[in-house]
């Protein structure tokens, strides 16, 4: 046994590279924060395609956004922002070490996650329906604006499906954390995996939060 | 000055002796400071060779003066390179108000010229001395780059729109013509040669075979093909604007911005007509894109741009 | 200084597990070190290969060797190859995977699961492209200029663009790893400030690899997508600009330049500073200056663009920024410099690399100047000029500090010495195989030969064949070290824990180290580069 392993007896869910599970939890959030900027850019790079064409087209993006369902585009709103709720709950119950109750919340946040691409997947078969998909078979009503409205389109689909993918990657964080909850790893002194397990479902939210009014709300309604 | 040697390049435009000043003025400057480092290092690793295995060095950590020194002494030479690339590329970038223009059209793998007169070229361009010349740029497929050596010009030639370069060759003789901007398979050979000659030569040259009419007739007739002069009727009583004498106008358009009608402007107007729709009339035009080539949208915005002004009395008001 | 009994210690990382599994499945970042070290090399030689075709084509004026078709994608998987396999991972991922722990005093990086997937990500992102190399190849040069890469080339454009994507993230996991274990993992007394500078500027570069590396990806997914989907962003005639591409590209792949060098310097301040034993002049100034490259490094981009059709302001503002850029690293250069004056100066191959290193990117640099004032670049981009000044500073400058760094490094990685004789006589063959391929081509750019050019006039010749004539004797150059470093691994003299004599934590744990690194973590009390008042455990 090496030298420093007799200073500190094995604590449990320590890893080897770390001296304590305090120094553990610093890292691994930091480590979390470092990668929720990398997407902020990996985002911010279709958000700016996003911001050249939208200054260019305005009337043709907003002819565009109108075809859009507000209404389940506010209900998706509404469901993600609670969905963040649920999961700070999940974290506030792991602060507070109640082992049944973070799962309870974590899979309140996946159901309405679930909820969400649901609602996502209406909407896009009513994109496909009305032929507003990108493609051979794209067509707009306003002839005027369709090459535009296309652009506006691809966008739509780039940016939410990037964004549902990223939710999906969510569910499996989700789920890693329900297995490591049941097994009983996650006690009221460590907590930190719920934790940016939080801040990376926050992130998925606050990106559909500017989603939201860039794609649904341009143009003022009707 | 220079006349072309195996090293170095002719200088055969107004611009050339510009840019090439300060390119010596920074190759003695790069010499200067590159030899200075490389000679202090050879000097001090010489000087200081360690000399026995267990040697250290002096315990120096650091100047402020020399730090402060070399930081501000680079700065304030690199702010000088700046304002004086700068004043160089100013010039570059505005053309004189006369100048002779020329229409090129860049496309896999090949340089098209289109003189106002109607002389068309693939290739090879010719060009009178001792004049100011404009090119108006564009690519039918992928950006290529328009380059001159000889006179130190280059600009990159993109679809969808167009893109002005100047020169004011000083020297008759042939310059070659590079494209600079990776094309694909043929970009190598997308080569050509800038013929300059003197004024009298030109003039002979310009006379002799031209088979059709000038850039802007050979518009005219399109525009009544196309039956444009349905909606753009010099009397205003068609549903589009006057176009006569509104070249170099600035109009409002219906966003309220204002613009200045340009080649560019026009050529929008043709390929996307609710783009940019004039204040007063309705985004109902069709759009001609897919049915008029590059060279034909050169030849209607020379037409437009040969209109003259309506007699005083009548108007586009609306 | 040196220690008197030079040995193997029993147990260390190489003989800690044998088998496939046991590397193929490490968490020791010392082996990840060298997982990297295999593949970079392997790209290296791929990249290299295209590189000796493209100048024996080069040869001849009528471009005769290989079809245009070929050449084409020669320069330009030859571009891909060592722009985003070799010269982007090569230093952080070989020297900074096996040195930044040690030099933190810690066991491990924070995340050794990570570190290790990052690898597997880019062998993924590796293979994809290779692919696309065996079957057909990719022609629209590493710049993948829109609209001919997503509407007019035929070729493997979009593996080729998820290899790179894909490679990606390995820099991104990377750089997050340096970033955490860096800001968290310091050993006790280890100040920023008492950090060897090696790791401000690993710490600079993983900044940039954080910040910049998601844009491209989105960029060549953006390629990727339009080339599939026909979504028109890049297209003129559905109402895209071809140009916002260049943007997209270029906001990363500036920045990029400087992930690839960045970590150069930082393996040169440790050279100068063993090399003279002494501290490098200006510490906090050199540290600095790495932090502010990262930054003024995102905000030129548009200098790529001086022609591309940006306006006169735009252009007029990336050159006064571009200007300005260069003053940390001539700040760099300068104390560099300095810290020889008075020093015990080596003339060991490591120390020859950095001084080679600091002239050539001196020389590059300045080229940069020429560059950043637009009425020039006017004339000599998209020429051979520009293809001579990335050069001077990837090659002259990156490759020469990585081979630099191996060098110095190597008896640490694998507790041996090598040949010095072939050492300094690989080094020498290198400098003037490099200078002789590629300063002719200053010229050649400035006469105005265009870039990517298969065949060109014929007055062009004499000074093309200069330049292959140094690409082969600097291919020479290249494959010698190959030759010793491995046969030392086996025939080596025994390097003991600190052949140098240099100061640093890693010259105090044994050569090669225990897989923990250190037998107790160290307690820093020293300031960086101490050469002066060693500290108790400070020297072996």
């Amino acid at each position: 046994m090496s030298p420093e392993a007799a200073h500190h007896p094995p604590v449990q869910g320590l890893a080897h590279q770390f001296d304590s599970l305090e120094q553990q939890t610093e890292a691994t959030t930091l480590g979390m924060w470092v990668f929720l900027v990398t997407e902020v850019l990996f985002f911010g790079g279709l958000f700016m395609v996003y911001t050249v064409y939208r200054t260019w087209y305005p009337d043709a993006f907003a002819a565009a956004s109108h075809t859009l369902d507000i209404t389940l585009g506010t209900i998706n709103t509404a469901v993600l922002i609670t969905s963040s709720l649920t999961m700070a709950l999940a974290v506030h119950s792991a602060q507070l070490g109640q082992r049944k109750l973070i799962m309870i919340f974590l899979l309140a946040t996946m159901a309405l996650g679930g909820v969400f691409l649901g609602i996502k997947g209406v909407e896009y078969y009513s994109k496909f329906v009305e032929h507003h998909v990108p493609g051979p078979s794209f067509h707009f009503e306003e002839p005027q604006f369709a090459a535009h409205a296309q652009i506006f389109f691809s966008l739509y689909f780039l940016m939410t499906g990037l964004h549902a993918l990223h939710m999906i990657i969510g569910f499996g964080i989700m789920l890693f954390m329900l297995g490591w909850t049941w097994k009983g790893g996650i006690t009221a002194d460590y907590y930190g995996p719920i934790e940016i397990a939080g801040l990376y479902w926050h992130f998925v939210d606050i990106v559909w939060i500017f989603l939201f009014p860039l794609l649904y709300l341009l143009g003022g309604r009707y | 000055m220079w006349t072309g040697t195996p090293l170095f390049p002719e200088a055969a435009s107004t611009m050339a002796p510009r840019v090439d000043a300060l390119y010596f003025f920074l190759l003695a400057l790069a010499g200067f400071f590159s030899l200075l480092i490389a000679g202090l290092i050879v000097y001090y690793a010489v000087k200081f060779h360690r000399r026995t295995p267990d040697q250290v060095g002096a315990p120096i950590h650091g100047g402020m003066v020399l730090e402060v020194g070399w930081t501000v002494i680079p700065f304030l030479i690199t702010m000088v390179i700046f304002v004086w690339g700068a004043s160089v590329y100013y010039a570059m970038a505005r053309p004189p108000d006369e100048t002779l223009n020329i229409y090129v059209v860049g496309k896999q793998w090949m340089w098209k010229f289109q003189h106002l007169d109607g002389q068309r070229e693939i290739n090879e361009l010719h060009v009178p001395v001792g004049r100011a010349v404009k090119l108006i740029t564009t690519s039918e497929d992928v950006i290529h780059d328009f380059f001159v050596p000889a006179f130190r010009i280059k600009a990159d030639v993109i679809p969808g729109r167009y893109v002005n370069i100047w020169f004011h060759a000083t020297k008759p003789g042939r310059y070659r013509l590079f494209c600079a901007e990776y094309c694909g398979t043929r970009h190598s050979g997308m080569i050509g040669e800038v013929v300059v000659m003197d004024p009298s030569e030109y003039q002979a040259w310009l006379s002799g075979g031209t088979e059709e009419g000038s850039l802007a007739s050979a518009g005219a007739k399109l525009f009544q093909d196309l039956a444009c002069n349905t909606c753009h009727r010099a009397d205003a009583q068609g549903r589009g604007p006057v176009l006569d004498g509104l070249f170099g106008k600035t109009v409002q358009l219906q966003s309220g911005q204002t613009v200045t009608v340009d080649e560019a402007y026009i050529r929008e107007s043709i390929l996307h007509p609710t783009a940019q729709v004039a204040s007063g009339f309705q985004p109902i035009m069709p759009t001609f894109q897919g049915i008029v080539s590059e060279e034909q949208l050169l030849e209607l915005v020379e037409y437009v741009k040969s209109l003259k002004a309506p007699a005083q009395g009548q108007g586009q008001t609306r | 200084m040196a220690s008197s009994t030079v040995l193997i210690p029993p147990r260390h990382y190489l003989n800690d597990g044998y088998g496939i599994a046991s590397w193929l499945l490490t968490r020791d970042h010392k082996r990840i070190a060298l997982l990297y070290l295999a593949t970079v090399t392997l790209f290296f030689f791929v990249g290299g290969a295209m590189a000796v075709m493209i100048r024996l084509d080069l040869a001849t004026p009528a471009g005769d060797l290989v079809t245009d078709e070929t050449y084409n994608k020669l320069f330009t998987m030859h571009g891909v190859l060592m722009v985003f396999f070799f010269l982007i991972p090569a230093i952080p991922a070989v020297l900074g995977n096996f040195l930044v722990p040690i030099m933190i005093g810690a066991k491990d990086l924070a995340f050794p699961k990570l570190n290790l997937f990052s690898w597997y990500i880019y062998v993924a992102g590796g293979l994809f492209t290779l692919y696309a190399l065996v079957t057909g190849g990719v022609d629209t040069g590493w710049t993948f200029y829109t609209p001919f890469s997503t509407v007019s080339s035929t070729t493997n454009v979009i593996p080729t663009a998820l290899g790179i994507f894909i490679t990606g993230f390995s820099s991104i996991l990377t750089g997050l790893n340096f970033i955490v274990t860096i800001h968290r993992m310091r050993a006790p007394g280890l100040t920023w400030f008492r950090m060897p500078l090696f790791l401000w500027s690993t710490y600079a570069t993983s900044l940039i690899n954080v910040l910049g590396t998601p844009v491209i990806a989105i960029t060549l997914l953006l390629v990727a997508a339009e080339r599939v989907f026909h979504f028109g962003f890049f297209d003129p005639r559905l109402g895209g600009d071809p140009v916002l591409f260049q943007h997209l590209f270029w906001f990363y792949s500036h920045p990029a330049v400087y992930i690839m060098v960045l970590p150069a310097m930082g393996v040169v301040s440790e050279l100068v500073a063993a090399g003279c034993r002494k501290p490098v002049f200006g510490y906090p100034f050199v540290a600095f200056a790495s932090l502010a490259i990262a930054v003024l490094g995102f905000l030129v981009w548009g200098h790529h663009m001086f022609v591309a059709g940006e306006s006169v302001y735009s252009a007029l503002i990336f050159s006064m920024l571009s200007f300005l850029v260069a003053i940390p690293s001539a700040v760099k250069v300068f104390n560099w410099t300095a810290t020889m004056y008075k020093g015990a100066v080596s003339w060991e191959t490591p120390m020859l690399y950095a001084y080679g290193f600091i002239g050539l990117f001196t020389i590059g640099g300045l080229t940069g100047l020429f560059l950043a004032a637009v009425g020039l670049d006017v004339h000599v981009t998209d020429t051979y000029f520009i293809v001579a000044h990335f050069h001077y500073i990837m090659v002259g400058g990156t490759i020469m500090g990585y081979l630099g760094g191996l060098h110095y490094w190597w008896p640490k990685i694998s507790g041996r010495l090598y040949n010095e004789g072939l050492a300094k006589l690989s080094a020498g063959i290198i400098f003037i195989g490099f200078n002789l391929t590629f300063f002719p081509q200053f010229v050649l750019g400035y006469m105005g030969m265009p870039r990517r050019y298969h065949a060109y006039p014929p007055d062009f010749q004499v000074l093309n064949v200069l330049s292959s004539a140094g690409a082969s004797i600097l291919g020479v150059g290249y494959l010698i070290p190959m030759v010793y470093l491995m046969w030392s691994l086996r025939y080596g003299r025994l390097a003991g824990s600190n052949p140098w004599g240099a100061v640093g934590l890693e010259w105090t744990t044994t050569s090669p180290p225990p897989t923990e690194n250190f037998t107790e973590t160290p307690v820093v009390t020293w300031e960086a580069y101490d050469y002066h008042a060693p500290a108790e455990g400070h020297v072996a």
